[in-house]
């Protein structure tokens, strides 16, 4: 911890920006923790129910959750652009960018809308009111489908809006400077998000087909 | 913003990649069912998160620390996985 | 230790943390590392008071075998009132929200942790989580016990199972916010030369506990996520009739729970070596093996949680696993009770009550951790398994340890909290009554448990009558001895004597600022040359 650079502001600012980073990906490792109960819940249930897991998979619409995986994928594309373009100072750019992330993240979330409406029509939800004919174990698939990706779902809602947040710090009429770190910040989370997606989708959508 | 797209190409490989994958992963449901592609998937999902953590989170950039605060929720999911199965697998 | 000349006189240049501004907006409102210690001081003094009360209440119910001053169904939600708030509102926050928020900074040289917001929204959080447990303790309480077995909690339990799940599930998150503020600010808040062999124990048991915090809170907030929704919805993730596991309840819930514990007796353990190198004016014996065994206990109690389920239908091949696991992670703590002693030896022993709280920890430990070990033998347990050896075993480790600990602290670091000095004579008998109530309250638990009795139950067989009304009567003695302090130290902070900025002649950073210290902790960045417990035996303690 020797040779402090002669400009202490930029050095503070190098240390405030690391520190904020290892906050970030402390709490991503509570996430990880936090989303890990379930998934192991599903491994160990899949195991012991291979056929009514597969059956569960055959009634997710296969063609919704790739799209669905596409557009994270895009929307992490936009999301490290924007923060490339924070870097360089380009606030035009930045806004741009995370306007397309935050559409992107609606489209998922009207997409994921649709799809558990029309489970509701197919007498999938889990409780009371199953009525889909298959294994005993099929409503054991479907809460955790509804319990996983539901949570899933949840971070999607905070993610947009922090982007929402970040498009307001952005702007040029408030604040002088372009939120440099806040993108960095939000982005971590952001991309967090999405790979937890990329977890559940093989999981739910291609088993048995 | 055309501009800052020329710029980042190397963030456009990356999403062709992971867009390729999706797709690998996808298609398999054209073919019979078979042993193989449930781990096939899941290396995809594996693949996809590596490229999206190295290189949109930068942790290829950063430094140890930061590798391994990310690399211990998953090594603590493994222990908490690795002994529920070690239970559930010898009953 | 450091270049700072040690203070011959208080610096009068700036009013303390205390007095800079005495306003209510000011204080909750704070930002500063100490208020928010102390904040938790008072909110967690009154949580662990609730919790005496239900276990007042029990203790009174087995004066009787026949249960017939409380029934059946008040004694459940007694035990389930008594463990939710002791364990989650009093003993896992306890010495890191108060001691590690007030201490801890200033121990590695730092104006303040490096997330003070987030901080003070943890303290809020806990409070948030408070009301809602005591909104259901007040509406009529739970059942269940605090473990929230299924499929009794999320089927058939009648009582306020979501309002108290749904409060442990917000408090969870106030650990995991202190837990982050204290990782990163070890990593990133040192001072020059602080290097990390250079850091006090204490230290490096609230990082090691905050790496737990972090990583096995999560998977209690989800396990009672899956509970409730299994019992607001009535789906059915643990529901055998649609293929789900009750036992799966129980691997996440005791993934969390068992480290929780290991949780809750770090700190004290890092506490205990602060004491044991004060008070014999001697360096730790073995720094390095010490801060190891430290990390190995954080590390290997995650891997043990099954010797929870021995007898709950886990497989046997599992629970032999689990068997040698908990006997492997008893070795780390064995080594530090073997370096304590040998810190003592030949050490210039001072009998002041936070020493005798130090050395209390030690002998208690000792026995809770004996028995753990007997605990952990498979065919054991199968005879000990909800009795009351197991009830006796927690309880040394947890308040014959973990509280003792927490009153040492409490002790040791009340001068540089608030600047003054309490009657030692007196907080010395208290440290004595507590210790002989504690044991007439526990060690006759050990016998009723190896003579069978189970715990949970309000009424028993009449032939150990005896032995619990002894607990009883301990119990009472206990009581005396924690109501003590609540005088003593609250009469210093208007009446004791000025403390100066070490009244103890420790060694640590914190020592090395006035009591009570300012703001910003430091008058400047103080730059670390030595290791920590630089202390002499020869020299004379003041």
């Amino acid at each position: 911890m020797s040779g402090i650079p002669m400009d202490r502001a930029a050095y503070e600012a190098e240390e405030r920006a690391a520190t904020n980073r290892l906050g970030m990906w402390t709490f991503l490792a509570t996430e990880v923790m936090f989303f890990g109960g379930m998934f192991v819940a599903y491994v160990l249930y899949r195991s012991s129910y291979p056929d009514a897991f597969a059956v569960g998979s055959r009634t997710m619409e296969l063609g919704c959750g790739t799209a669905n995986t596409a557009v994270l994928l895009v929307s992490s594309f936009f999301m490290a652009l924007g923060d490339r373009a924070a870097r360089k100072g380009d606030r035009g750019a930045l806004r741009g960018c995370l306007v397309l992330v935050a559409l992107l993240g609606m489209a998922f979330l009207a997409i994921k809308g649709y799809e558990y409406a029309s489970k509701v029509d197919e007498g999938l939800i889990p409780g009371r009111g199953f009525r889909y004919p298959g294994p005993p174990q099929l409503p054991l698939f479907m809460t955790l489908y509804f319990a996983m990706t539901g949570l899933h779902a949840l971070h999607m809602i905070l993610g947009v809006c922090a982007v929402a947040w970040l498009l307001w710090r952005s702007s040029p009429r408030r604040h002088q400077s372009v939120p440099v770190e806040p993108v960095a910040i939000v982005g971590l989370y952001w991309h967090f998000v999405d790979c937890i997606w990329i977890f559940l989708y093989p999981l739910f959508y291609l088993i048995g087909r | 913003m055309k501009r800052l797209l020329r710029e980042n190409r190397d963030l456009a490989l990356v999403l062709a990649g992971l867009l390729l994958l999706l797709f690998a992963s996808a298609a398999t449901v054209l073919l019979p069912p078979a042993a193989w592609k449930s781990p096939f998937s899941l290396a995809v999902a594996v693949a996809k998160t590596a490229l999206v953590a190295a290189i949109f989170m930068r942790l290829r950039e950063h430094g140890g620390l930061t590798r391994v605060f990310a690399a211990a929720g998953v090594c603590w999911l493994a222990i908490l996985a690795v002994l529920s199965a070690a239970d559930y697998l010898t009953r | 230790m450091n270049t700072l000349p040690p203070l011959a006189a208080p610096p009068r240049a700036e009013p303390d943390y205390l007095r800079r501004d005495r306003s209510l907006r000011s204080w909750l409102c704070t930002h500063d590392h100490k208020r928010i210690g102390v904040l938790f001081l008072f909110t967690l003094t009154g949580f662990f008071l609730l919790g005496a009360i239900a276990a007042a209440g029990m203790r009174y119910a087995l004066l009787s075998p026949q249960g017939n001053l409380v029934v059946s169904d008040l004694y459940n939600r007694l035990f389930t009132m008594h463990g939710v708030i002791m364990i989650w509102f009093f003993l896992v926050p306890s010495i890191p929200t108060v001691f590690g928020n007030f201490i801890l900074p200033m121990a590695i040289g730092a104006p303040d942790v490096a997330f003070p917001r987030l901080n003070l929204a943890s303290w809020y959080v806990f409070l948030a989580g408070g009301v809602l447990v005591l909104t259901a303790i007040g509406a009529g309480g739970v059942d269940t016990g605090w473990t929230f077995y299924t499929p009794y909690s999320s089927t058939y339990a009648n009582g306020y199972v979501m309002l108290m799940a749904s409060g442990v599930f917000v408090t969870g998150f106030s650990s995991i916010f202190t837990g982050l503020n204290f990782i990163v600010t070890v990593h990133r808040r040192r001072a020059p030369g602080m290097t990390w062999f250079r850091l006090p124990l204490f230290v490096w048991a609230i990082y090691a506990t905050s790496i737990i915090l972090v990583l096995a809170t999560p998977v209690l907030a989800i396990t009672l996520f899956l509970m409730a929704l299994e019992r607001g919805f009535g789906v059915g993730v643990f529901d055998p009739r649609i293929g789900g596991d009750p036992l799966l309840f129980q691997h996440l819930f005791w993934f969390y729970s068992h480290p929780a514990v290991y949780i809750m007796i770090l700190p004290g353990m890092g506490v205990v070596s602060e004491l044991l190198t004060c008070f014999s004016r001697k360096p730790i014996f073995g720094y390095r093996v010490m801060a190891f065994a430290i990390l190995a206990i954080a590390g290997l109690g995650f891997l043990v949680w099954g010797h929870h389920m021995f007898v709950s239908s886990e497989s046997l091949y599992a629970g032999l696993v689990f068997s040698l696991l908990s006997f492997l992670v008893s070795v780390p703590s064995a080594i530090k009770v073997f370096s304590w002693t040998a810190t003592l030896h030949r050490g210039s022993i001072r009998l002041q009550a936070p020493m005798l709280y130090g050395l209390g920890f030690v002998a208690l430990f000792t026995i809770g951790g004996l028995t753990g070990v007997a605990l952990a033998t498979l065919p054991l347990d199968v005879h000990l398994h909800g009795t009351y050896f197991v009830v006796a075993h927690f309880h040394y480790i947890m308040v014959g340890g973990m509280l003792m600990a927490y009153m040492g602290a409490l002790h040791y670091w009340w001068p540089k909290m608030t600047g003054r000095l309490y009657h030692d004579w007196l907080a010395r008998i208290s440290a004595l009554t507590i210790f002989l109530g504690f044991n007439l309250t526990f060690f006759p638990q050990f016998v009723l448990g190896y003579l069978g009795m189970p715990r949970r139950y309000a009424i028993y067989p009449p032939e150990f009558h005896t032995l619990n009304v002894l607990s009883t009567a301990g119990a009472s003695v206990l009581g005396v001895g924690y109501l003590l302090p609540l005088f003593y130290l609250s009469w210093s902070f208007f009446r004791g004597r000025p403390a100066g900025p070490n009244p103890w002649g420790a060694t640590g950073l914190e020592w090395r600022t006035a009591s009570p210290p300012p703001k910003d902790n430091f008058e400047e960045t103080p730059v670390v040359t030595e290791g920590p417990y630089a202390y002499r035996p020869e020299e004379a303690a003041p």
